[in-house]
């Protein structure tokens, strides 16, 4: 975990606290409450976890395994955007693998990786369940199906 | 509002029916744009905004646009159906912005079909819920010659009893599900029925849970309502993760209500107070319209203290998953649930006996749910004559990869596997050869062409090495190098190994590393042999489903494909020319025109040549990334074998 500086500076307590209240404070909703904290800050910052953890009473190992555990959670800043390139059987036989590999070889980074710029993400991820239209790359919500890798470039220019 | 009663109930639904009337003192026409996911992601967001902004700039009266959710044909979307007073519906296809508009005006307003972007008139639901089976539409259709939507092959042989509300629905109006028939069943079971007739009623069905293993849902609720206990719990289980399965996702997606009404039913029938949508986080819409459906399910009086007015109190909450495949076995998914790491634990005890928080707790699967309101509404009797002697009623499949008609299908259990594939699915795209069938996701099993006559029930595919699983199909043809769908299954599994157990944490690397040499060339006739033997072993001594069943892949295709292992092994070379060790690139100088093409898209610049004339490629720069290949229109980048090394 190494947030940057300027990450650290932006956590506000009061919104940790929020978030953890509006669940009650309740350890069973920890899940639920680290969503909400990445909802906010993209990933999950260190800080963050640390007060949460105190706030649940819970210790900071059990939140950290959670974080850990699920591949929904980020604990290394995230670029603006996120680039999901579906990994599911359909859009691995219909080309999954050479549209990732070109999206890579554009962005110039590996899979899970965030450019300098923070500007991408990219993630290989489990089958969106789009199946008809593979193969399939989110980019943050949007959906772009039956992507030609030779379209990458302009789909890439196409976000700012 | 007032106390909800099952006679109140009935009056909205008779108020419902009279407000979607088309005519005289309603609207004089209907525009249904079907929203799912698929749907949206293919521009029926556009297709939306744009018909509703034609008709707010044209001023035009007395058109409603609604939407509902996956009209089922994937490969086909954007759809939508346009109703006019007294006339069957028709479906339109492939739908953008402009054609929409076209369809506006043309057939809304002037009355005219637009015939070239028409895919069929009528309903495409046959039979199941509201006449019983064998219902047939009214023979002449009124739009010439336009096909009916039920005589089509992706439809006509089709069934629908999950799905029976497919396309015709607001999924985020309760008043639509209602209008449909919704909230009947329930309303018939607390008033009508003891939670013993109930449960005895699910048990006459035959009904099995559609989540994969296949357990008799009455016998699970039985089981759970005998477990002492005063505080018991339900949970759907929607973390559908399996790869190329989303069935799940437009159940939840497109009927939210019908999965909810089973899951009450099944918490009276139990005895529970309180329920858990457990749903993948990968499913936004889903999670959205589960939440408005439990809202207002709540304000009319259908969840929370003494609904209909029989004393029976239940309500639920939505529950977003983390993004972990292990979830969806239901003791890691309990885990989950209570906020914890989703490691699955040794059962017995069964979540019946012993589940959330320790107490009783029945998990079903989304479709399996859905099921319930019709069973409880036709009977047990009804829903056990559809189907096979040991798998009743029907499964809902979503039909994937390199297939005509990619969608979700619901079909009665024993249904050829044939028909599925070349009837329903249209055969395999682009005319190549149709190699297996792969079903039950990771956990299943490839089907190879000769046993395409299979009849699709759970012991047939079980005997033949793949499983019912929850219903992916994902078609496969003869580009598909079966080494290396293996070795993507087990990488699969391998990586969402929650890593408790031995077998399958590091039996599962072992077997990936194996299928990885011989993909490189340097497998040997020995390591056959081990992938062999692990894979039994994973499968003996693992703890849960996961691991269980994580060896299927390889075993089924061992099994079937024996001679590609060995080709690749034996002969270091690829039939499907994949493995990339043992192909090399070449242009084919008799097909290139010179377009440069390739050139442009070489990202190692490989490829040389001037525009017009032949190009050459430089196979010692070549990486084999296969760009080129995949933009030539005119297949003059060629693939051939070579041995490996070279």
């Amino acid at each position: 975990m190494e947030p940057t500086q300027a990450r650290v500076d932006l956590i506000e307590p009061a919104e940790i606290e929020a978030i953890v209240a509006s669940h009650n404070r309740q350890p069973r909703a920890l899940i639920a409450i680290l969503q909400d904290i990445q909802g906010k800050y993209r990933y999950l910052p260190r800080e963050a976890l640390e007060q949460a953890a105190e706030m649940l009473r819970i210790p900071m190992t059990q939140v950290y395994g959670v974080a850990t555990f699920y591949k929904a959670f980020h604990l290394k800043p995230r670029g603006r955007h996120t680039i999901k390139v579906c990994m599911g059987t359909a859009c691995h036989v219909s080309g999954a693998p050479l549209l990732l590999e070109r999206i890579a070889q554009e962005l110039k980074v590996e899979p899970g990786g965030t450019t300098p710029d923070r500007k991408f993400s990219l993630e290989e991820v489990r089958c969106v369940g789009c199946c008809g239209l593979a193969p399939v790359v989110v980019v943050d919500e949007e959906f772009h199906g039956k992507l030609r890798h030779d379209r990458v470039r302009r789909l890439l220019r196409s976000y700012a | 509002m007032g106390a909800m009663t099952p006679i109140e109930l009935e009056r909205m639904r008779e108020e419902a029916r009279r407000e979607a009337r088309l005519g005289e003192n309603g609207p004089r026409a209907r525009i249904i744009v079907h929203m799912g996911t698929c749907g949206i992601a293919s521009g029926a967001q556009k297709v939306l905004d744009g018909c509703a902004r034609e008709i707010e700039t044209g001023g035009i009266q007395g058109v409603v646009v609604s939407t509902s959710g996956c009209a089922g044909l994937c490969s086909r979307e954007p759809m939508a159906t346009v109703e006019l007073p007294g006339r069957p519906p028709v479906k339109y296809a492939g739908l953008d912005a402009g054609k929409m508009r076209r369809i506006l005006k043309e057939h809304v307003l002037a009355g005219r079909v637009v015939e070239e972007l028409a895919l069929g008139v009528g309903e495409e639901r046959r039979g199941a819920q509201e006449a019983g089976p064998g219902e047939k539409l009214s023979g002449d259709n009124g739009y010439g010659g336009l096909p009916r939507l039920a005589d089509l092959d992706f439809f006509k042989h089709q069934t629908l009893i999950a799905l029976r509300n497919r396309g015709r629905i607001d999924p985020e109006k309760i008043r639509d599900y209602i209008r449909e028939g919704g909230y009947r069943a329930l309303a018939r079971a607390l008033t009508q029925m003891t939670p013993q007739e109930v449960i005895s009623e699910v048990k006459r069905s035959g009904l099995r849970g559609r989540g994969g293993a296949g357990f008799t849902t009455g016998m699970k609720w039985e089981l759970c309502r005998n477990s002492p206990g005063s505080e018991k719990f339900v949970v759907c289980n929607g973390d559908e993760g399996d790869p190329g399965a989303f069935m799940d996702r437009s159940l939840l997606e497109a009927d939210p209500h019908a999965v909810l009404e089973g899951m009450v039913i099944g918490a009276y029938a139990i005895g529970a107070s309180h329920g858990f949508f457990y749903i993948r986080d990968e499913y936004p819409l889903a999670l959205k319209r589960v939440g408005t459906a439990l809202e207002q399910a709540r304000e009319t009086g259908l969840l929370g203290a003494d609904i209909l007015g029989s004393g029976f109190s239940f309500d639920a909450e939505v529950i977003r998953g983390g993004g972990a495949f292990v979830c969806g076995e239901e003791t890691a998914l309990m885990a989950s649930i209570e906020g914890l790491v989703g490691r699955p634990r040794q059962r017995p005890p069964y979540p019946v006996e012993s589940g959330l928080w320790g107490k009783p707790t029945t998990i079903n699967n989304v479709e399996t749910w859905a099921n319930v309101p019709p069973i409880i509404e036709h009977g047990g009797a009804w829903y056990a004559s559809i189907g096979t002697e040991k798998s009743k009623g029907t499964k809902v499949f979503s039909l994937v990869g390199n297939v005509v008609n990619s969608g979700l299908l619901e079909v009665p259990m024993g249904i050829p596997l044939r028909r599925i594939v070349y009837e329903i699915g249209g055969g395999v795209r682009e005319g190549r050869k149709l190699k297996a069938v792969q079903t039950g996701g990771p956990s299943g099993g490839c089907i190879p062409e000769r046993l395409l006559d299979l009849p699709v029930d759970y012991e047939r595919l079980t005997e033949v090495g793949a499983i019912m699983g929850s219903g992916g199909m994902i078609v496969i043809d003869d580009s598909v190098c079966i080494v290396n769908l293996a070795h993507y299954f087990l990488s699969f599994t391998q990586s969402e190994s929650c890593g408790k157990c031995t077998p399958c944490r590091a039996g599962t690397w072992q077997m990936k590393r194996i299928l990885e040499r011989i993909m490189e060339g340097e497998g040997t006739a020995r390591d056959l042999e081990k992938l062999a033997e692990l894979a039994e072993a994973v499968k003996l001594g693992s703890l849960c489903g996961l691991g269980q069943t994580a060896p299927n892949p390889v075993l089924s295709t061992l099994r079937y494909f024996g001679d590609e292992y060995e080709a690749h092994v034996r002969h270091k070379r690829c039939p499907a020319l994949v493995c990339k060790p043992m192909i090399r690139f070449r242009i084919e100088a008799s097909l290139c025109n010179g377009c440069q093409v390739c050139a442009r898209q070489c990202p190692v610049e490989a490829i040389t040549g001037v525009k017009n004339e032949v190009h050459y490629l430089d196979s010692e720069k070549c990486t084999k990334c296969g760009f080129c290949t995949a933009v030539c229109q005119f297949d003059a980048v060629v693939k051939e074998p070579v041995a490996a090394g070279m």
